[in-house]
């Protein structure tokens, strides 16, 4: 399992950064995404994938025993997924006004701040 | 607990809140926000004055003991940057009033500006990495907001920049967190501390701290990762330029030095002589970027790269001297830096421009204003008895005891520029003859009182950290001793074990 996700991690980098390197502001975000998802997913699996052994303690017991899957890294990455939504969220809509504003999506075309002239 | 730790948060993010229930009446969001301030600059006071009293402080949220729960810790370094964060705030609210434009006040200036201040001051209190992560996003969504906040063109082409390489750098900095935590076990800084020698595979933890290095290294703005910042931080109004050339790159520099001085402290060879590299390179870059803008924003704003390697060659000596060194140049720049800012606002309300060649005759129109530039213009130079030459001097003394030649000279080398760049902008701004008339001051009397009460403030800051170094420069020994010796962090964390 774990070298199936390592594949799929490593392809999600390589699409994300792909995309981001495109002139599109479009594709720009769509890679952003890409790349949060596959940063999560690398929490997710270096985190060890255990199946079917939920971290609950048994009804006698004190603490837990025997292998268990540990919550810790999928709280982050649901912390993750929730502030990465926001974020997309809110450059969604920056590429939105950006085009209507600067009337291209061409990333090429926006450098009138780089400009040693003002 | 300690309430003092939790205050920095709770104080800009109520007052956020209350702004929010006042949206239509900005100005009394203004006056809000200037009590806010005010209230979180008195708390910055108290906390540093109850750690140079009563050592490092922690409080353990929801009462979960370290390491399984969050912790805040203020040591010195962590109180002086807070305290910091409450006079830049209280500063720019009182710049705001007058400078910023009511359409902007109008769309959430106040609460945008409350949020990213707890942001800032989450960052510097938390013990926690991923805390550390949570903090810095809530510190970038409000920056991102502040920043296309009016949506003019050169403001959203900036923007997508701005948010496009601090993302990746989050990225960058969330897979490092998930992985120390897959070698490690734990999140806890003061924890790591003590796990992280113990790691079988030494290559994985210095990769991990060159993807750490590399995520602050892009929110600090360090060569090669600082491109970003001058094609962004020049487009915003003044005041929000000023918060962020403030405290924003200064958050990436304070988590550099508590990675490095707590946590990645395995392999020093490597990684603080590769820092100190990068410090030598982000000097000299800079400053030449400087040399060769016309703008008034973007020449500062190169600038803010430039002092970044200032602050970092105190990392890469990694001696308690450097580090003490650091940490006042940190507090000297960011007063300096801060008040050139907003010198450059003024500025442009007098004459309508920032371009340094259709600028002129300045010094005729406001004496008052030429003094206020022309000080904190000298500090960041570096000339005696203002706060730079202090700074400089201490790194400059820590770099020869420590034998690095190499990186001294650059530093002096980089400050004859510094000082040229800013003889630049007096003589184009303030001496030389105007091709377009300044403006007659077109605000009204006490406007424009208000609108200098902050910038002399700070100028008279940087003049009185100069003539009374002492003070200040203890404290910031006291930080670097801690920092140097972290096994006081990690005990008074966990609790003495």
């Amino acid at each position: 399992m774990e070298t199936v996700l390592a594949f799929v991690i490593g392809i999600l980098f390589a699409v994300g950064i792909y995309l981001m390197m495109r002139r599109s502001l479009v594709k720009l975000i769509i890679g952003l995404g890409v790349l949060g998802h596959a940063a999560n997913l690398l929490i997710f699996t270096v985190g060890r994938l255990t199946r079917g052994e939920p971290p609950l303690i048994g009804k006698h017991e004190e603490v837990l025993s025997g292998t268990f899957a540990d919550p810790l890294p999928q709280a982050l990455i649901l912390t993750a997924i929730v502030i990465g939504f926001g974020v997309q969220v809110f450059a969604a809509v920056l590429i939105k006004s950006a085009y209507r504003i600067v009337g291209t999506d061409d990333l090429d075309e926006m450098k009138s701040t780089d400009e040693t002239q003002p | 607990m300690n309430i003092l730790l939790i205050l920095p948060i709770l104080v800009p993010f109520i007052t956020a809140i209350l702004c929010l229930f006042f949206w239509g009446r900005v100005h009394f969001q203004e006056r809000l926000t200037v009590a806010g301030m005010l209230i979180l600059l008195i708390i910055g006071i108290a906390l540093l004055s109850d750690v140079h009293e009563n050592g490092i402080q922690t409080a353990q949220l929801g009462s979960w003991e370290a390491p399984f729960g969050i912790t805040f810790a203020a040591d010195m370094l962590s109180s002086i940057m807070v305290t910091i964060t409450g006079l830049m705030g209280l500063m720019t609210a009182l710049y705001s009033v007058v400078g910023m434009d009511e359409t902007r006040e109008r769309f959430g200036y106040y609460p945008l500006l409350n949020i990213l201040l707890m942001g800032v001051c989450g960052a510097f209190l938390t013990g926690d990495v991923f805390n550390l992560y949570v903090w810095f996003e809530v510190m970038l969504i409000a920056s991102f907001v502040l920043l296309a906040l009016g949506g003019e063109r050169a403001q959203l082409e900036g923007a997508i920049k701005y948010v496009t390489l601090n993302l990746v750098s989050s990225a960058i900095f969330l897979m490092a967190t998930g992985i120390l935590y897959s070698v490690t076990g734990t999140l806890n800084m003061a924890d790591l501390h003590l796990v992280v020698g113990d790691v079988k595979q030494p290559g994985l933890v210095t990769v991990l701290a060159m993807m750490f290095l590399v995520a602050f290294g892009i929110k600090a703005a360090i060569f090669p990762l600082f491109f970003w910042l001058p094609a962004s931080y020049h487009t915003p109004p003044v005041a929000v330029t000023t918060i962020f050339s403030g405290l924003l790159t200064k958050v990436g520099v304070y988590a550099l030095i508590r990675f490095f001085t707590l946590i990645f402290v395995h392999d020093t060879n490597y990684t603080h002589t590769l820092i100190l590299i990068a410090s030598g390179f982000t000097m000299v870059v800079g400053v030449f970027g400087a040399v060769s803008q016309l703008e008034m924003r973007r020449l500062l704003s190169f600038h803010i790269v430039s002092q970044i390697g200032y602050l970092l060659m105190g990392l890469g000596i990694f001696t308690a001297a450097s580090l003490a060194a650091s940490i006042f140049f940190m507090v000297h720049v960011i007063i300096a830096k801060s008040a050139l800012f907003l010198v450059s606002g003024v500025v442009n309300r007098l004459s309508g421009t920032y371009d340094l060649k259709k600028l002129g005759g300045l010094y005729k129109a406001s004496p008052t204003l030429s003094i206020l530039f022309f000080v904190p213009a000298m500090a960041l130079a570096g000339i005696p008895p203002l706060s730079g030459f202090w700074a400089k001097f201490a790194l400059v003394r820590a770099g020869l005891e420590a034998e690095d030649y190499l990186i001294v000279a650059i530093s002096l080398f980089v400050s004859v520029f510094t000082l040229y760049s800013m003889i630049k902008i007096w003589s184009e701004a303030f001496l030389k003859k105007p091709k377009v008339t300044p403006g007659q001051i077109n605000f009204r009397e006490a406007d424009w009182l208000q609108m200098l009460f902050p910038l002399a403030v700070l100028a008279g800051l940087t003049l009185v950290l100069g003539i009374a170094v002492d003070p200040v420069y203890q404290l910031a020994q006291e930080a670097a001793e801690q920092l140097m010796n972290p096994t006081l962090y990690v005990t008074t964390v966990l609790g003495g074990e």
